[in-house]
């Protein structure tokens, strides 16, 4: 870790005449280095605290009684009621597990779909001579910033036409053509910094394309797949609107889906059992933010998605 | 480096191929191996995928939805040829109208009010500073959160006559009012989420700001140069490339949102249609009513106003976007 720069006040030993000169000029500053340092975390923590505090919130209140969320700004319930959980989990047509089940399927399709179609596509962009490789390597940059409304009605038509409404394909079967195709660019810029001498050694040894995608791509590529493979899970849990036009009938609804049912049959009454299973649809995001992290920020860091 | 760079080079660069670190010369590498020109079955093979999703999932729908965009067509009955019929209805469409107004609205303050708190806290949390890593989690989470429907049911409730901004008021004495019900109002706590969300933003700021080599401050400081010239003339130069993608992807992002508005409203756009964004509008045409014809016209009108947007972008960039290399 680098030492705080406004810490060199302190230090005797400056490391360079240019730090020593950068030291000097932050002397004129009116606060002395400590005070300062100590304000800064103060306004950040404050700010942090700030930012959580209607998420920790909604946790304080999805265990306490309905009577005691109203108009109330306590993170420590009074009276601990875990009757939220229970009747959040029945509140609906179906219980709220059924809701998460066909989340957790979609999830999974989708991210099968992606994993594969994207980083096959991505190995032809990276690594294959073919003509017109420019310009479709361009047509999949544009389809990225394509608007999803400007397709969504004749998709509507099409999967009704096929039968396939109230049902999952809709939303798993375009991942397996490749159609998020941000992933595409994303693992393009991964293979391309993969030493073509690896692969030209590989076809020496005779293996053909499929072999090297196969066997030295992919295996390389642990990074870039599980930045896809995080995004993919967030995204499609969270996704809302194409899973709201495909999936109509109660028994096929997603968490999200569901949860917005919650708002029709609205009344204060429920905001408990509402709150509770709000977060029980945060926690896989939540867990995944835990334990993903690393590849979050680098991703978004080198791609600079959402 | 980002989608919109790339798009940049690309559209600049007349070689063949995209350009890439690892290849040299477009003929492929210089090593033992001599590559032989086109691999195209293999190609074929490995875009079979994407080829068939580009046709059947992307371009055949927009073929058929610039088809429909010139008919009357409901899902029932076969679709019926009305010309510009579509159109010339959007243009006398108040509610259509309206929901152009809130959709730039919401554009215009909180895109840039998202970006401004990204870029700040990015240049608060120095390198190496001690707790960066667990700020820039706190920081960052709601991002992940921000786009559920989970957070907007939340927000509903903070922002609700009875909710936690009002107990908040209420513990200095002031009667808070319903935020979300309120039509003044309603569309500020959906741009207050959007700016929630600045950690995604700040990550790229972070990484950009990092890019910039610790000698070009030393040498602002020794000619002289206070924090915020330092700012001005060192920082914000070099980061104009990241503001910029962060601006063109923000914009084309936020021209789409639905969820929050969809939640927070109840799926009405309300109240008296202050929230009412203009994919909401579309999707109450298109799927509320079955508008299917007017919905495709609608997504038309998107798709230039996204594209007009973002080419205003490309063009004013010339004028503040500093490129080093």
């Amino acid at each position: 870790m680098r030492p705080d720069p406004a810490a060199g006040i302190h230090d005797s030993r400056p490391d360079s005449s240019a730090r020593a000169m950068a030291t000097a000029h932050r002397r004129r500053s009116p606060w002395p280095a400590r005070t300062r340092s100590v304000l800064k975390h103060l306004g950040l923590i404050a700010l942090a605290l700030i930012m959580l505090y209607p998420l920790l919130w909604l946790v304080a209140s999805s265990i306490k009684p309905n009577d005691e969320i109203f108009r109330d700004l306590s993170l420590i319930p009074q009276n601990i009621d875990l009757s939220n959980y229970s009747n959040g989990w029945t509140a609906l047509s179906e219980p709220f597990g059924r809701y998460l089940l066909n989340s957790a399927v979609i999830v999974l399709g989708s991210l099968i779909g992606n994993l594969v179609s994207c980083s096959m596509a991505a190995y032809a962009f990276a690594r294959l001579e073919f003509r017109g490789r420019k310009l479709w390597f361009s047509i999949m940059l544009m389809s990225i910033m394509l608007p999803i409304h400007v397709i969504i009605v004749p998709q509507y038509v099409l999967f009704s036409k096929l039968e396939w409404i109230n049902t999952f394909l809709p939303l798993i079967v375009p991942k397996l053509l490749a159609t998020d195709a941000f992933f595409i660019f994303l693992m393009v810029q991964f293979f391309r910094g993969i030493p073509r001498e690896l692969d030209e050694a590989a076809r020496l040894d005779g293996c053909g394309h499929i072999r090297i995608y196969l066997r030295i791509m992919l295996p390389l590529s642990g990074p870039a797949l599980a930045t896809t493979a995080i995004f993919t899970f967030i995204w499609t849990w969270n996704d809302f609107f194409s899973q709201l036009i495909f999936l109509t009938k109660p028994n096929m609804y997603t968490a999200p889906v569901a949860l917005r049912t919650f708002l029709d049959s609205t009344g204060q009454s429920s905001w408990g059992p509402m709150f509770a299973m709000s977060l029980v649809t945060l926690i896989p995001v939540f867990l995944v933010f835990l334990f993903g992290q690393k590849y979050l920020v680098k991703g978004i860091a080198t791609t600079g998605i959402k | 480096m980002s989608v919109v760079s790339e798009l940049r080079r690309t559209a600049r660069s007349g070689r063949g191929g995209p350009p890439g670190k690892g290849t040299s010369t477009p003929d492929g590498a210089g090593g033992a191996v001599r590559r032989s020109r086109g691999d195209g079955k293999m190609a074929a093979i490995f875009l079979a995928p994407w080829f068939l999703g580009l046709g059947l999932i992307t371009i055949g729908p927009m073929v058929a939805s610039a088809y429909l965009s010139f008919t009357d067509y409901n899902l029932l009955q076969p679709a019926k040829w009305i010309g510009f019929g579509n159109f010339t209805r959007m243009w006398e469409d108040d509610r259509l109208h309206q929901s152009l107004k809130v959709t730039f609205t919401y554009v215009v303050t909180a895109v840039p009010l998202q970006l401004i708190a990204a870029l700040g806290l990015a240049m608060l949390l120095d390198r190496g500073m001690r707790g960066l890593a667990f700020y820039r989690s706190v920081f960052y989470l709601p991002s992940l959160l921000g786009g559920s429907v989970a957070v907007a049911i939340l927000w509903r409730q903070v922002f609700g006559v009875d909710g936690l901004v009002n107990a908040f008021l209420g513990f200095f004495g002031v009667q808070g009012q319903g935020w979300v019900s309120d039509p003044d109002t309603a569309l500020g706590t959906i741009v207050l989420l959007h700016v929630w969300t600045f950690g995604a933003p700040m990550i790229i700021f972070l990484a950009g700001l990092r890019q910039i080599p610790e000698m070009y401050y030393e040498a602002a400081s020794i000619d002289g140069a206070g924090k915020i010239r330092q700012f001005r003339s060192v920082t914000l130069p070099l980061l104009t490339p990241i503001i910029f993608f962060n601006l063109v992807l923000q914009i084309i992002g936020a021209f789409q949102s639905f969820t929050q508005a969809f939640v927070v409203s109840g799926g009405s756009g309300g109240p008296t249609d202050s929230t009412l964004f203009y994919t909401l509008y579309l999707y109450q045409k298109g799927f509320g009513s079955l508008e299917m014809g007017y919905a495709s016209a609608m997504a038309w009108l998107l798709v230039l106003i996204v594209a007009a947007m973002t080419a205003i972008n490309f063009l004013a960039s010339k004028y503040w976007v500093f490129y080093s290399d």
